[in-house]
C-alpha cells in the first residue's frame, strides 16, 4: 500500500519535472525573452546588460534550476502583453475556471451517470435510443457551436440567462466566487452546460457500455438466480462494478474540463485562465503560456494521484499491480 | 479478390451492417461527402480561393431558395468577398477531411509503433514510453495542439506559418491522439507475447519485428479501427475548434472550422448562410463518422451482440 | 426528466431576473464593453485614443474639447500667449483631487513634466517646449523654442495628476509600456475628474464611481460605471441585445444592421477623422518581396496609377464595410483644417484590359508578384479590405501575397525605425488621423514629407515617397500665419501628392457605437467617449 503510494508520488514528481522542462524550453528558447521585453530603440549594450541581469547567459541546467525554484514559488515574471506579474494574472482568474469546471462536472455526473445506467438497463427501450441519438449529436457538435446556439436561444431570444461574464461575484480573501449571488449562479448555468455536454455524453456512453457488459456476466446471473431484487442487482452489484472505469474516466475528464474550459471561456467571455491562455497564444505571450502549462500539469498530476488512490480503494484486486488502467474504451 | 468479397459478404460484420439502416445511411452519407469534396476541383461551380476569380459585386448574395435576390450561379449564397458558399464548403470539407485523415494516420502509426515497442521490449523502454503517455494524457488534445501551434508560431514568421499551417495542425492533432493506440496495442502485445506460438516463433529465430507484424498486429486491427474511426470525428472537431479559436488554418485556405469562424463574426448581422451551411456540413460529417464508429465498436465487440 | 429539471431551473432564473429589474430603479449603473481593455490607468502610458478617452474620465486636462471639438476651459480658466514664445495657463481655484487635497500650479507643472518625461508616450506633444514653470499658485507659464500656435490644442488630451500622490506611491515617472514596466499609477489613479477609479482588474473589469467633489456640474446621472472588455464580437453583440451591457463601443459593421433592427438598441454612427490608406515602397531600388528583380515597379507612376485606379472603394464600402465607410481620395478627412473638398474626387476605375495595357506599357506585360502587409486587429475589417484588394489586383494580373498579422507585430515590421531606416514592407495598409491638432500639416509632416531622421519629418512615411516641391510647401505652411496664403500652399501640396498617386487613400471608417434605448449619450467625431455626457433613463 505504502509502496504503491510512494511509487505514484515519485511518478507524479517525474511527470511534473517533464512538464517543467517543456515549460522551461518554451520560456527560454521560443522567442527571445529580451526582444519581447525591450523597445526597438534599446541599444545592444542595454540588451546585453539585461541578458546578464536576468541570468540568460548561465548554462542551461543552471537556468532550468532557477526556473524551477522560481516556479515553485509561483514566480513566472511579467507578462509580455500586459506587463503584469504572471502569477497574479493567473491567480486572479483561477477561481473563475475552477468554479466553472466544478459546476460542469457536477452537471456531468448528476445527469450522465443516471442516463448511462438507464440506457444500459433498458437498451432496447425507445427513450434509451433517443438518449443515445441525442448523445451522438452532442458528440458531433463542436463545443463552440453549442455555446453560440445556447447564447442565441437563452440569452438573445428568451432573455432568461446572461450571455457573458461571471455576473456578480463575491471576493473572499482573494477568491472571487459565483456561488454567493443569484446573478453569479445564473451566469454559471449556460457555460457549465456548454462545457459539460461533451463529457456528459462520454460518461453516459461509458456507463452504458459498462452496465451492458456487467449485466451479461455470470456474477449478475448468479445474483439473479439467488433471487435478489432487480434494484439490489442493478445498483448494489452492477453499478458498483462499473465504478472503477467511471472513476478513472471521470477524474481524467475533470482535468479535461479544466483544459477544455478555454473554448467555453472564449465563447462566453468568462474571465478564466483558459481565456488568458488563448490570448497569450495569439500574442506569443510566452511567460503566461509557460505558467499555464505548469499549472495544468500540476492540476492533472494531483487529479491523477487522487484517482489512482480512489481506484485502489474501490478495487482491491489492483493492490498488487498498480499500473492497470481502463484501456480501450 | 472475388473470394474476398464473398467472404466479406458472408461475414457477421456485413450482416450487422445491413441490418442497421442508420449505419447504412451514415456510410452512404460519409462516402458521398468524401466523394463530392475530393472531386471539388472538378465539380465545384467556382474556385473560391483564386482571388482573380472573385468579384466584390457578387458579395453577400443570399441563397436562392430564401430570397429573390439570390442568384443560381451561387445556390447557397456568397460571403462578403463574393465567394460562393457551396464551393467554399466543398473545398473546405476536403481540407477538413485531409486534416482529419492525415492526423489520424499520424496518431495511428506513432501509437502502434510505440505500443508494439513498449509491449514487446518492456523494461525501461516500456516505462519511459508509458510515462510519456502519462504526461501526454496530462494535457488534453486541444491543449497539446494549441501549445504546438503556439510554439511553431513563436519560431517562424507569419508568412511561413500560413504556408505550413496545415502540417502544423496535422502534427499537432496527430501528436495529441497517439496514446490510446499505444495503450491498446501494448496491452494486446503483453497478452500475446507469452503465448506458445509467439515463443515458438522466437525459438525458430524469426525476427521480433516479423513476429509482431505477423502475429500481434492482426489481433489489434479491430480495436485500432474503432479508435481510428472515432478519432476521425474528434480530429475533425479539433481542427474546427482550433480554426475557430483563430489558431488553425488561415483564411486563405479555409477548412470548415475557418469558414464557421469567418461566418460567426457576422452571424448576428442576418447573413446566417455564411455560418449555418458550413456548420451543418461539419455536424453532418462528424455525426455520420461517429455513427460508423459506434456501430463498428459494437459490431467488433462480440460480448455486446 | 432531464429536460424538465433544466426547464424549471431556467424558469426560476426568469422569475428572479424579473424581480431584479424591478428593484434596481434607483442605482444608475452604466455597463459598457469594448473588444479590448484599456492598456493602463496611467494617462501618459500610450498615445492612443481609447486610453486617452478612458483616463480623461478620471484625470481632467487643462483645456478640454466640447461637443463640437472646440476647446473649452477645464482646469485652466484662461490661457493664451503672453508673447510669441510664451504661453500662460491660469489654474481654476478651489479644485480638489478626489482624495481632498487642493490642486495647485505645482501639480500642473509636475504633470506636464511627467508627460514629457521618461516612460511617457506623450513626448511628441512637447517638441516645441523649452521650459514649463510655476508663475504663482494658480498660474503656469511655458516658454517655447519657436512660436507654437497649436500648443493648447496639443495638450487637450493630457490629464493632470496629483503630485503628492504620485510621489508618495513612487509613480513620479510614467511606467514605460514598451519596456514592460508597471508602477502604482498603472492600476490606480488620482485626478480631479468627474469619476473616481473604484476597482481595476486588468482584462476583466474596471469600475468607476462619480467624484462627489468634482468642480464642474455633472451632466450625467450615473452612480456606477462598469467597463468589461469582451473579445468575441458575437458575444459582445449578444450581450448588448440581451441587456447584459448598456453600451458597446466600436460595433463591427456586419452587426450594425441587426442592432438597428433591435427595438431596444440605438445605433450611433458618424465618420471618423481617420483615413485608412494603402502605401507602396517607392524608396528601395528593389522591393523586399516581389517577382521583379533589379528595379522597383512602384517607382513608376504608371504602376501606382494602375493600382490606385483598379481598387474599387465603393464595392469595398458595399460588401466588406456594409456601407459603414466614406470613400475618399485625400489623406485627410472632412472636419480637419485643410481638407479640400473640391480635390476629393477619385479618378475613374480602369477596366481590366486598360489596366493590363498600362502595365504592359510600363514593362510588365504579364503583371508581377508583390507581397502585401496588413494588420488584422487594428482598423475596421482591415484584413477583409486587404483580401478584397488582393482579388481586385488579381484581375489586372498582379499577384499579391497577403500577410495579415496582429498589430503589435505588424507595426514593428512595417514602420520606419527611429534611425530612419525603412520598415520591411513593399505594400501596406495604415490609418492616420491628425487627432491632436486637427490640422492637415500634421499629415504632411508625418506621412508625406521625405523621411528624415534628423528633423523627425516623414517618420510615418513608410513607403518613402519623396517630392522636394511638396517638402518645401509643407515646411512653409508650418510657419505661415496668413490663412489665405496657407490655404493656397495646402491646395498646391495636396494636388502634388494626388497627381503623383503617392498613396492610395481608401476611406474614413464610420465610428459606430450602440447603446440600449434607455441610455442617452453623445458621440463626438474623434471617437472619444466622455462618460460625463451619459445619462441613464
Amino acid at each position: 500500500m505504502l509502496a504503491f503510494i510512494l511509487r505514484r508520488l515519485v511518478q507524479s514528481v517525474a511527470v511534473l519535472l517533464a512538464v517543467g522542462v517543456v515549460s522551461f524550453f518554451l520560456f527560454r528558447y521560443v522567442g527571445d525573452p529580451i526582444n519581447a521585453m525591450v523597445g526597438q530603440d534599446t541599444s545592444q549594450q542595454e540588451r546585453d546588460a539585461l541578458r546578464e541581469k536576468l541570468g540568460l547567459n548561465d548554462p542551461a541546467p543552471v537556468q532550468f534550476f532557477h526556473f524551477l525554484v522560481n516556479a515553485a514559488q509561483g514566480k513566472f515574471g511579467l507578462s509580455y502583453r500586459t506587463s503584469e506579474p504572471v502569477s497574479r494574472m493567473i491567480l486572479e482568474r483561477l477561481p473563475a475556471t475552477l468554479e466553472l469546471s466544478f459546476c460542469a462536472s457536477l452537471f456531468v455526473l448528476f445527469f450522465g451517470v443516471p442516463m448511462g445506467v438507464y440506457t444500459g438497463l433498458y437498451p432496447r427501450h425507445w427513450s434509451s435510443r433517443l438518449l443515445q441519438a441525442v448523445s451522438l449529436i452532442g458528440v458531433s457538435l463542436p463545443t463552440f457551436l453549442i455555446g453560440i446556439l445556447l447564447i442565441l436561444f437563452f440569452s438573445v431570444m428568451l432573455h432568461w440567462l446572461p450571455s457573458f461574464g461571471r455576473g456578480e461575484t463575491v471576493d473572499i480573501g482573494g477568491w472571487t466566487t459565483n456561488f454567493l449571488t443569484r446573478k453569479g449562479l445564473e451566469a454559471l448555468i449556460l457555460p457549465s452546460i456548454t462545457l459539460g455536454l461533451f463529457q456528459l455524453t462520454l460518461i453516459m456512453r461509458l456507463v452504458r457500455s459498462e452496465m451492458l457488459e456487467v449485466m451479461r456476466t455470470d456474477y449478475i446471473k448468479f445474483a439473479r438466480a439467488r433471487g435478489l431484487t432487480n434494484r439490489a442487482i442493478n445498483f448494489g452489484h452492477a453499478l458498483k462494478n462499473t465504478l472503477v472505469p467511471v472513476i478513472t474516466v471521470a477524474g481524467l475528464q475533470l482535468g479535461a474540463l479544466i483544459a477544455f474550459a478555454l473554448v467555453t471561456e472564449t465563447v462566453f467571455a468568462w474571465p478564466g485562465v483558459g481565456q488568458l491562455f488563448i490570448q497569450s497564444v495569439q500574442f506569443s505571450d510566452i511567460p503566461v503560456m509557460a505558467a499555464y502549462l505548469m499549472l495544468i500539469g500540476l492540476l492533472f498530476v494531483v487529479i491523477n494521484l487522487v484517482v489512482d488512490l480512489l481506484y485502489f480503494a474501490v478495487d482491491p484486486r489492483l493492490r498488487g499491480g498498480g499500473t492497470a488502467r481502463a484501456g480501450g474504451h | 479478390m472475388a473470394d474476398w468479397f464473398r467472404r466479406a459478404a458472408d461475414s457477421d460484420i456485413w450482416w450487422s451492417f445491413k441490418s442497421s439502416p442508420l449505419t447504412v445511411v451514415a456510410a452512404v452519407a460519409t462516402l458521398l461527402i468524401i466523394l463530392v469534396s475530393f472531386l471539388s476541383p472538378l465539380i465545384a461551380p467556382h474556385t473560391p480561393f483564386d482571388p482573380g476569380s472573385l468579384n466584390l459585386s457578387d458579395g453577400l448574395k443570399p441563397p436562392v431558395f430564401v430570397s429573390d435576390e439570390g442568384d443560381w450561379t451561387f445556390p447557397l449564397g456568397t460571403d462578403d468577398q463574393g465567394r460562393d458558399i457551396l464551393s467554399s464548403i466543398m473545398y473546405g470539407t476536403r481540407l477538413s477531411l485531409v486534416v482529419g485523415f492525415a492526423s489520424v494516420i499520424v496518431a495511428m502509426v506513432l501509437g502502434i509503433a510505440l505500443g508494439l515497442v513498449s509491449g514487446y521490449v518492456g523494461g525501461a523502454v516500456d516505462a519511459v514510453i508509458m510515462r510519456i503517455a502519462d504526461v501526454q494524457l496530462t494535457f488534453p488534445a486541444i491543449l497539446v495542439a494549441l501549445l504546438i501551434d503556439g510554439i511553431v508560431r513563436g519560431l517562424i514568421s507569419v508568412q511561413r506559418h500560413d504556408e505550413i499551417a496545415i502540417y502544423v495542425i496535422v502534427g499537432a492533432i496527430g501528436l495529441s491522439f497517439w496514446v490510446q493506440y499505444a495503450r491498446t496495442v501494448r496491452g494486446s502485445v503483453l497478452v500475446e507475447k507469452n503465448k506458445e506460438y509467439v515463443q515458438a516463433a522466437r525459438v525458430i529465430g524469426l525476427s521480433p519485428v516479423l513476429i509482431m507484424v505477423r502475429h500481434v498486429l492482426p489481433n489489434v486491427t479491430g480495436p485500432v479501427l474503432v479508435i481510428a474511426t472515432l478519432n476521425l470525428g474528434l480530429a475533425i472537431i479539433s481542427e474546427a475548434t482550433l480554426s475557430f479559436l483563430g489558431v488553425g488554418l488561415p483564411s486563405t485556405q479555409p477548412s470548415l472550422g475557418t469558414l464557421i469562424r469567418l461566418g460567426n463574426e457576422v452571424l448576428q448581422s442576418g447573413d446566417w448562410w455564411i455560418t449555418v451551411f458550413p456548420g451543418a456540413t461539419l455536424a453532418a460529417l462528424v455525426l455520420a463518422v461517429n455513427l460508423l464508429g459506434d456501430w463498428l465498436r459494437d459490431a467488433l465487440n462480440p460480448k455486446l451482440r | 426528466m432531464t429536460f424538465s429539471v433544466r426547464h424549471s431551473v431556467a424558469m426560476g432564473a426568469l422569475v428572479c431576473a424579473a424581480l431584479a429589474t424591478s428593484s434596481a430603479v434607483e442605482a444608475k449603473t452604466f455597463r459598457w464593453t469594448n473588444s479590448g481593455d484599456v492598456s493602463s490607468m496611467d494617462p501618459f502610458a500610450r498615445q492612443e485614443t481609447f486610453l486617452l478617452t478612458f483616463t480623461q474620465n478620471i484625470y481632467d486636462p487643462l483645456v478640454r474639447r466640447d461637443k463640437n471639438l472646440k476647446l473649452e476651459p477645464a482646469l485652466a480658466t484662461k490661457w493664451g500667449q503672453v508673447d510669441k514664445n510664451t504661453w500662460f495657463f491660469d489654474i481654476r481655484p478651489n479644485v480638489k483631487f478626489s482624495d481632498g487635497t487642493p490642486l495647485t500650479a505645482d501639480d500642473i507643472v509636475f504633470s506636464l513634466n511627467r508627460a514629457n518625461g521618461p516612460g511617457s508616450n506623450m513626448g511628441s506633444n512637447f517638441a516645441s517646449v523649452k521650459e514649463i514653470k510655476k508663475a504663482g499658485d494658480l498660474r503656469v507659464e511655458v516658454t517655447t523654442k519657436y512660436p507654437d500656435p497649436l500648443l493648447a490644442d496639443k495638450w487637450a488630451a493630457l490629464g493632470m495628476m496629483s503630485k503628492a500622490w504620485a510621489e508618495k506611491n513612487n509613480a513620479v515617472n510614467s511606467a514605460d509600456m514598451t519596456k514592460n514596466e508597471e508602477n502604482y499609477a498603472t492600476r490606480n489613479a488620482m485626478g480631479t475628474g468627474p469619476f473616481i477609479l473604484k476597482e481595476r482588474k486588468a482584462g476583466e473589469r474596471t469600475v468607476l464611481v462619480p467624484n462627489p467633489n468634482w468642480w464642474d456640474k455633472p451632466t450625467h446621472n450615473l452612480t456606477e460605471v462598469i467597463f468589461t472588455p469582451v473579445a468575441n464580437p458575437a458575444t459582445r453583440v449578444a450581450a448588448l441585445k440581451a441587456g447584459d451591457v448598456d453600451m458597446m463601443y466600436e460595433v463591427p459593421p456586419a452587426d450594425t444592421e441587426s442592432l438597428k433592427k433591435d427595438a431596444n438598441v440605438n445605433v450611433l454612427e458618424g465618420p471618423e477623422t481617420r483615413v485608412v490608406y494603402l502605401g507602396m515602397d517607392q524608396e528601395r531600388d528593389e522591393l523586399v518581396e516581389s517577382s521583379v528583380k533589379g528595379k522597383n515597379p512602384f517607382k513608376d507612376k504608371r504602376v501606382r496609377e494602375v493600382f490606385h485606379r483598379s481598387i474599387d472603394v465603393d464595392a469595398i464600402k458595399r460588401t466588406v464595410m456594409r456601407g459603414q465607410s466614406f470613400p475618399t481620395d485625400l489623406m485627410v478627412a472632412p472636419g480637419i483644417n485643410g481638407y479640400m473638398k473640391d480635390l476629393d474626387k477619385r479618378p475613374a476605375l480602369l477596366k481590366p484590359e486598360e489596366a493590363k495595357k498600362m502595365l504592359a506599357d510600363a514593362g510588365y506585360p504579364n503583371g508581377f508578384e508583390v507581397g502585401m502587409d496588413c494588420p488584422n486587429d487594428r482598423y475596421v475589417n482591415d484584413e477583409k479590405i486587404c483580401q478584397a484588394v488582393v482579388s481586385m489586383l488579381a484581375r489586372v494580373g498582379v499577384k499579391v501575397n497577403l500577410r495579415a498579422q496582429t498589430r503589435n507585430l505588424y507595426f514593428a515590421k512595417i514602420l520606419r525605425k527611429s534611425d530612419g531606416k525603412p520598415g520591411e514592407t513593399s505594400f501596406y495598409m495604415l490609418g492616420w488621423s491628425p487627432a491632436q491638432t486637427y490640422d492637415v500639416h500634421n499629415v504632411f509632416e508625418a506621412l508625406i514629407q521625405t523621411p528624415n531622421a534628423a528633423t523627425k519629418k516623414g517618420m510615418f512615411n513608410a513607403g518613402g515617397y519623396s517630392n522636394p516641391a511638396l517638402d518645401k510647401l509643407a515646411d512653409a505652411m508650418e510657419q505661415e500665419t496668413d490663412k489665405a496664403k496657407r490655404d493656397d500652399m495646402i491646395r498646391q501640396a495636396t494636388k502634388l501628392y494626388v497627381d503623383d498617386f503617392a498613396y492610395i487613400p481608401l476611406h474614413q471608417q464610420a465610428v459606430v457605437w450602440a447603446a440600449r434605448k434607455n441610455i442617452d449619450l453623445f458621440q463626438p467625431a474623434d471617437n472619444a467617449f466622455p462618460l460625463r455626457f451619459v445619462t441613464v433613463k
